[in-house]
């Protein structure tokens, strides 16, 4: 139980050496995995919260980021450790189970030790578990729920609707939602969801009138107790995704339409007020800073696993900030103690989902089994084996994305390639297969086009400075909550800390500087432009794989960064 | 009812509101906005010659000016911003875009009593500051608010 991380690492080698299977139960249960889920009520009004899963309805792997910077005010806060950094902000014992949920530490041999994480069956488990021990608990998901796997695409979001549906989510917002287009989510709310799960966003509007397109809140009773639960829909989807899947609705942050909506529900005698939000966790703190009456805000977007909440100080009292992280590892558990019309107490867990120490629910294993079986085989197609980690969280670059960069240089006879900084994506272990599954567990969109284009210099510069602006600004309100866009051929510096226009320094190619008017083939995919044609990524991806047959390990293509050293969110 | 608003809307034409307005006294015919034309104002072609345009070169900072205004815009083809005044007796509103080639983008005069309050849809073809200036009994008042334009993608 008191095992460090050295001991960790010496069972484990011990244990390969001995020719144990990996991957054991009961290694997680000397690692206390077996009291893990055993999470005493508390108070009589209980949220359960997971959110960004990403279509994930199996389980798989996914390894945290070893670089998630904080800039300005946010150096070395929440969610902006990495590594051992987070495991002491957050007390946690290395080689612990809860080191490997939230930390990349050690990522390939822990998790070949304690599996996979997440997976619908294995979560509707643990939901039943938490349900039957507090009668009245709400589920919530954050979003980015309908996007992010193959049989996701193909029945446009269909599959995740109906599993949400059997896992029993009362409460939805959105993001990559609404890539399947207006009226397909319209359809889905009006069709699918009336009397099972409510779809809320307050910042959604029409362009025209600025009329909500989503209700914005709903109150709801638990055991006597009214908890009025907001929707915030990701504010920038029209910028970060394609503006031509939504024409009609416009969105953003809307403080002061938040403070309204929450002043409202506290008029018609909300006692605690949640807010489900869309925004990443940066918007979030600072939003927790500037509207006031908000009890708790269970995040979502930037995907980020943070064990304990961040208490916010603002007008009206305080606000708590959670984040739930992604793909379906993680669940949170808020539980309130209401009496007397207000709040005496809360507890919080952020609960890892280990497939091996919860029982797959036989009836969400059954209805997964369906969703897939017309697939099976396309889906288990084994394209490639990869000799080493594929990941992609990180603020720079991921093995995954540096994969795709160099399919795409390849098969394009690019000089230079772009691949979007997104933060899903699946990770593989070293040895290990890669299906097609995976390659549309990272390229899974309904704009997947790659392409080829004449780019100068000078305008490489300028969307490297944009994308970086969008994850460096110091105000968290001009953040996109992506990740840098990944580069392949050519090196550059980047000093987070610069100003908009200076960031990015030194680019080069094989060694020469990038030069203003001089044009270079960049290869890229995923444009939000209406109107871009090209080979959908996957097929380019799925190509390469099937010729390479091996994929040795990556050489990472990262930036030389510039005063960002001690920052606790690099490793 | 909001199909049915627009539907109305769309059959009247904004013409027949602007008509209204005219009529009420609330805007100006055309004729007069003519004659008034600040040209030195708006073909300026950057900020410090656009406010000396206006006569607002020393004008004071105002927390009355209310900017509403994307922080960063969905479609810098059309950002939409609107402008409330609660200084008292306001008599004209003026937007200026920083860094469009010309840019001071709108001016309203008040008359009889008119709410100072204007909605308007802004070209902006990257991140600038969005100054307002509100004039009242003679004086001039400021506000800004900084609105990102970027090319996007790559979100979440």
């Amino acid at each position: 139980m008191s095992m460090n991380r050295r001991e960790f690492l010496q069972i484990l080698a011990a244990a390969s050496a001995a020719g144990f299977a990996l991957d054991s139960r009961e290694l997680l249960a000397a690692q206390g995995g077996g009291k893990l889920y055993d999470l005493p009520r508390f108070g009589n009004v209980s949220l359960l919260h997971f959110t960004d899963c990403h279509a994930q309805l199996l389980p798989i792997y996914f390894r945290e980021p070893n670089v998630n910077l904080g800039i300005g005010g946010a150096v070395g806060r929440a969610p902006h450790l990495v590594g051992e950094h987070l495991l002491r902000a957050f007390n946690i014992r290395p080689g612990s189970l809860d080191a490997h949920a939230f930390t990349y530490l050690d990522f390939a041999q822990a998790a070949r030790a304690y599996g996979k994480v997440g997976g619908f069956a294995h979560l509707a488990t643990l939901v039943k578990r938490l349900r039957a021990s507090r009668p009245g608990a709400l589920l919530l998901d954050g979003g980015d729920t309908w996007q992010g796997s193959a049989t996701a695409l193909w029945s446009k979001g269909q599959d995740m609707v109906d599993a949400c549906k059997l896992l029993g989510v009362d409460i939805m917002t959105g993001h990559w939602e609404f890539t399947l287009g207006a009226e397909r989510v319209q359809e889905i709310v009006k069709k699918d969801f009336p009397g099972k799960i409510e779809f809320l966003a307050q910042n959604v509007k029409t362009t025209d009138f600025g009329d909500p397109v989503f209700k914005p809140y709903a109150i709801r009773e638990i055991n006597g107790v009214p908890v009025a639960v907001i929707g915030q829909g990701f504010p920038y989807t029209p910028v970060a995704n394609p503006r031509y899947m939504i024409p009609d609705w416009t969105m953003g942050i809307q403080d002061d339409e938040m403070q309204k909506v929450v002043d409202e529900a506290r008029g018609k005698g909300a006692q605690v007020v949640v807010l489900l939000s869309h925004n990443g966790m940066d918007v979030d703190l600072k939003m927790a800073s500037r509207v006031t009456g908000i009890d708790a805000i269970l995040g979502g977007h930037t995907h980020d696993g943070v064990p304990a909440p961040s208490i916010v100080k603002n007008a009206g009292g305080q606000t708590l900030v959670m984040n739930s992280g992604s793909n379906g590892k993680f669940l949170s558990v808020l539980d309130f103690d209401v009496r007397g019309g207000n709040i005496q107490g809360w507890r919080y867990k952020l609960l890892p989902v280990f497939s091996n120490l919860l029982p797959a629910d036989k009836e969400m294993a059954a209805y997964i089994d369906k969703v897939r079986a017309p697939h099976k085989a396309k889906l288990e197609e084994k394209l490639a084996v990869s000799e080493g980690l594929l990941y992609r969280r990180g603020n720079f670059n991921g093995s995954w994305d540096q994969l795709i960069l160099d399919a795409m240089m390849e098969a394009k006879g690019a000089q230079i390639a772009f691949s979007p900084g997104f933060r899903w994506g699946t990770s593989i272990l070293p040895g290990q297969a890669i299906t097609f599954e995976h390659v549309m567990d990272q390229t899974a969109i309904t704009y997947p086009y790659s392409t080829l284009t004449d780019m100068s210099g000078e305008m490489i510069k300028n969307v490297l400075e944009d994308v970086c602006d969008n994850l460096f600004n110091a105000d968290p309100y001009k953040q996109q909550g992506g990740d840098m866009v990944r580069v392949g051929g050519m090196s550059y510096a980047c000093d987070p800390n610069a100003a908009m226009g200076s960031r990015i320094q030194d680019m080069r190619l094989d060694g020469k500087p990038i030069e203003a008017a001089r044009t270079y083939k960049v290869a890229g995919w995923a444009p939000v432009a209406e109107g871009a044609t090209g080979e959908p990524i996957w097929d380019v991806v799925t190509k390469w794989l099937r010729d390479k047959k091996v994929v040795t390990p990556r050489k990472l293509n990262e930036p030389r960064l510039i005063g960002v050293a001690g920052n606790p969110g690099i490793a | 009812m909001d199909a049915l608003r627009r539907t109305l809307l769309k059959g009247a034409g904004a013409t027949g509101a602007i008509a209204a307005a005219i009529a009420a006294g609330v805007l100006k015919p055309s004729q007069a906005l003519a004659a008034e034309w600040n040209k030195n104002a708006f073909e300026a072609r950057d900020l410090a010659g656009a406010l000396k345009g206006l006569g607002a070169g020393g004008a004071a900072d105002s927390k009355d000016i209310v900017i509403k205004a994307p922080d960063i815009a969905e479609n810098g083809a059309v950002v939409p911003v609107d402008v409330a005044s609660n200084i008292p007796n306001t008599q004209s509103i003026s937007v200026l875009v920083d860094k469009n080639p010309f840019p001071l983008a709108a001016h309203f005069d008040f008359a009889n009593g008119a709410l100072p309050q204007v909605a308007v849809r802004l070209k902006m073809g990257q991140t600038s500051n969005i100054h307002v200036i509100a004039k009242a009994d003679g004086k001039s008042y400021v506000a800004a608010k900084e609105v990102k334009v970027t090319v996007g993608g790559c979100g979440g």
